[in-house]
């Protein structure tokens, strides 16, 4: 699954070298080597254990592939994003085992789940400021957790086992690890091509502007209360799809998959891989979700490192690590408009 | 009665930290996630004191407790000042979303570190406050119970005073109605800035100690959901408005406890988000908020 290596700070140095290296990175087949990459892998190692790691890992990808919608193009912070993760998850758990459906079977009702739980969640707070759209989600992270864990239909605590098959048809079913390896990345990769191409449609550019300067993107027509809320909209449907995938790669879910701590590492896997950049992305999910497997040793500490990343990125590099383009333009024009004043509050000077 | 007393002791808390948020939130318009973690910072500040300490024979430790509590104070204090300074203030500039995330990562940072230093592990604390229970019009009301909501009035009411009457408090106002006129005029908004976390983050460090002390149990997440309920008191009572965020505490915990005892305990919490966000849209400025215009 390593297609790509991260070489995120390469493209600021200058010189041949970096020249090639930003070229490589900016290489339109990148996407498919990766794919094929992917693909390829199980030839290499293809014990359960590898294979289990990989799948989650994928799964991993469209879930940071969703976020990247929500926080990279749209600007809009979500903290509780692993909520429709839990509902499509839940959803098609509940489904399949009531009907005896197949998983894939289960999807319609995971769409029409996720897209009100989108609406539910971001049609009141969407009006508002950034900020409490934030922790509105946090909550809605913990109220949906907690319900799954309250409610009987759910299975409480315990949670959902024996979930069906992804696909069971006449006597060929997705049920070696191997088979449904391959189906997730499919899946995975399409979902993934889908908002890289999202990001650069009509929507996805009124998005992005709506992430600069809201006020200036309504003031040219856009209308960003339901511009936001596509975002949002779209965004859970990702996460619903990854909890399908989710649901079936593990045939039991239960609230103890859907804490916080989730929702900060997807969140994770987005800033650092660079906000609105979905190859940067697609690379901090494959980080985040693998280097713990390679560093069991540093168990401990690893969530400590996350941590003290998030704000050492964040203070040296406020747009990712590895971010979209068009940023750096757009600052230099801004920085002669600066009052003297304005300097003086940046540089943290008095009087 | 039972359930009024309780929900204003666990109020209490709740306005602590929530005047925390309030203040950082109305001068640098800065949600600070990682202030819950402050509180339970504050918890695990006291414990080690106490525990180094060993046990005190009971007359003693509530005196103890107090220098403790003091101390504390003093540490978690000095804890938000270094956040400001390190993961803040460099941001202060940087797009809305960049310090959100910061603020995520420095929440993150010190529940991992306690976790790392202290271990996962819930710890027991070494005092528990136990005294007498009486009856006042049909409400169960222990000793320690009174004595804690006494400090936490103490607290607050210390700090309404500081803010309206002293030059800083004066400071504090004025930047958060225009940090550029007062810096103008003379302000040095930063060491006011510094003051208001060290306050803030002072606050939700004696709530840790009281709150560790009161339940006896701390653990390294103990901060993540009364973070978020110190959010919702601050945004009852209308964010950026320090007696709000009195108010809206005492409020919460009121309408908690009623929530409780109607839908039963474990819907508790889905209870005090259903408001909060019902909050949000009806009446997003809260109780005692104004009505603010977004200036472009």
């Amino acid at each position: 699954m390593s297609g790509s290596t991260f070489k995120s700070q390469a493209p600021r140095r200058t010189g041949p070298a970096a020249a090639w290296v930003s070229g490589l990175l900016e290489n339109k087949y990148l996407g498919w080597i990766a794919l094929a990459a992917a693909l390829l892998a199980p030839l290499l190692t293809a014990s359960p254990y590898s294979l289990n790691v990989m799948t989650t890992a994928a799964i991993f990808v469209m879930l940071a592939a969703g976020l990247n919608i929500v926080v990279g193009y749209c600007g809009l912070l979500d903290l509780g994003y692993i909520a429709f993760m839990a509902v499509g998850a839940y959803t098609a758990g509940i489904v399949s085992k009531a009907f005896e459906l197949p998983l894939l079977f289960t999807i319609p009702a995971v769409l029409v789940m996720t897209i009100l739980a989108g609406l539910i969640i971001g049609a009141p707070t969407l009006r508002l400021r950034s900020d409490y759209l934030a922790i509105v989600t946090l909550g809605f992270g913990e109220i949906t957790r907690i319900t799954a864990n309250n409610l009987s239909v759910t299975g409480g605590p315990s949670g959902i086992y024996g979930i069906p098959k992804l696909l069971t048809f006449g006597d060929f079913s997705v049920h070696s690890p191997a088979v449904f390896y391959y189906v997730t990345i499919l899946i995975v990769a399409f979902f993934v091509l889908a908002s890289a191409r999202l990001g650069k449609s009509r929507l996805g550019r009124a998005w992005r502007f709506v992430r600069e300067d809201e006020d200036a993107a309504e003031a040219m027509g856009i209308h960003t209360y339901k511009v936001k809320l596509m975002a949002y909209i779209f965004g859970a449907v990702w996460g619903g799809f990854a909890g399908v995938l989710f649901a079936s790669h593990l045939t039991a879910i239960s609230p103890k998959s859907f804490i916080f701590l989730q929702s900060a590492l997807v969140l994770m896997a987005v800033v650092l891989g660079g906000m609105g950049n979905m190859r940067g992305v697609v690379v901090g999910a494959l980080v985040i979700s693998l280097l713990p497997e390679l560093l069991r040793d540093l168990s401990e500490y690893r969530y400590l490192a996350f941590g003290l990343l998030l704000v050492v990125a964040m203070v040296f590099r406020p747009k990712g690590l590895w971010p979209a383009h068009g940023h750096e333009e757009e600052r230099k024009k801004k920085e002669p408009e600066q009052t003297a004043v304005d300097a003086a509050v940046s540089r943290g000077e008095s009087r | 009665m039972q359930i009024i007393w309780d929900g204003l002791f666990v109020g209490s808390f709740y306005a602590l930290i929530a005047l925390g948020y309030s203040m950082v939130y109305g001068i640098i318009k800065l949600l600070n996630f990682a202030h819950g973690d402050i509180y339970m910072l504050g918890a695990f500040i006291g414990f080690v004191m106490l525990t180094s300490m060993g046990g005190l024979p009971g007359a003693l430790s509530i005196g103890a407790l107090l220098v403790v509590l003091l101390a504390s104070m003093v540490l978690t204090g000095g804890a938000g000042v270094l956040i400001e300074r390190f993961a803040y203030r460099p941001l202060r500039k940087a797009p809305r979303l960049a310090v959100l995330i910061t603020a995520v990562g420095v929440s993150f940072t010190l529940q991992y570190g306690v976790s790392a230093i202290m271990g996962p592990n819930p710890r027991s604390y070494p005092v528990r406050l136990e005294g007498d229970v009486f009856d006042i019009l049909g409400a169960r009301i222990s000793l320690p119970q009174v004595l804690l909501m006494a400090i936490a009035a103490i607290l607050m009411v210390s700090l309404n005073t500081y803010i309206q009457k002293t030059s800083t408090g004066r400071a504090m106002r004025s930047i958060s109605l225009d940090m550029k006129g007062s810096l103008l005029m003379g302000i040095n908004v930063n060491s006011v800035i510094t003051r208001t976390f060290f306050i803030g983050s002072a606050l939700a460090g004696a709530a840790g100690v009281m709150s560790g002390a009161y339940y006896g149990k701390i653990d390294f997440m103990m901060g993540f959901l009364i973070g978020l309920k110190a959010f919702t008191a601050a945004v009852i009572g209308g964010i950026g408005n320090i007696q709000g965020a009195m108010l809206g505490g005492l409020v919460l915990g009121l309408l908690e406890a009623f929530g409780a005892s109607v839908f039963g305990g474990e819907w508790r919490d889905v209870f005090s988000f259903v408001v909060l966000i019902l909050f949000l849209t009806l009446r997003p400025t809260g109780i005692l908020g104004e009505r603010v215009t977004e200036r472009v």
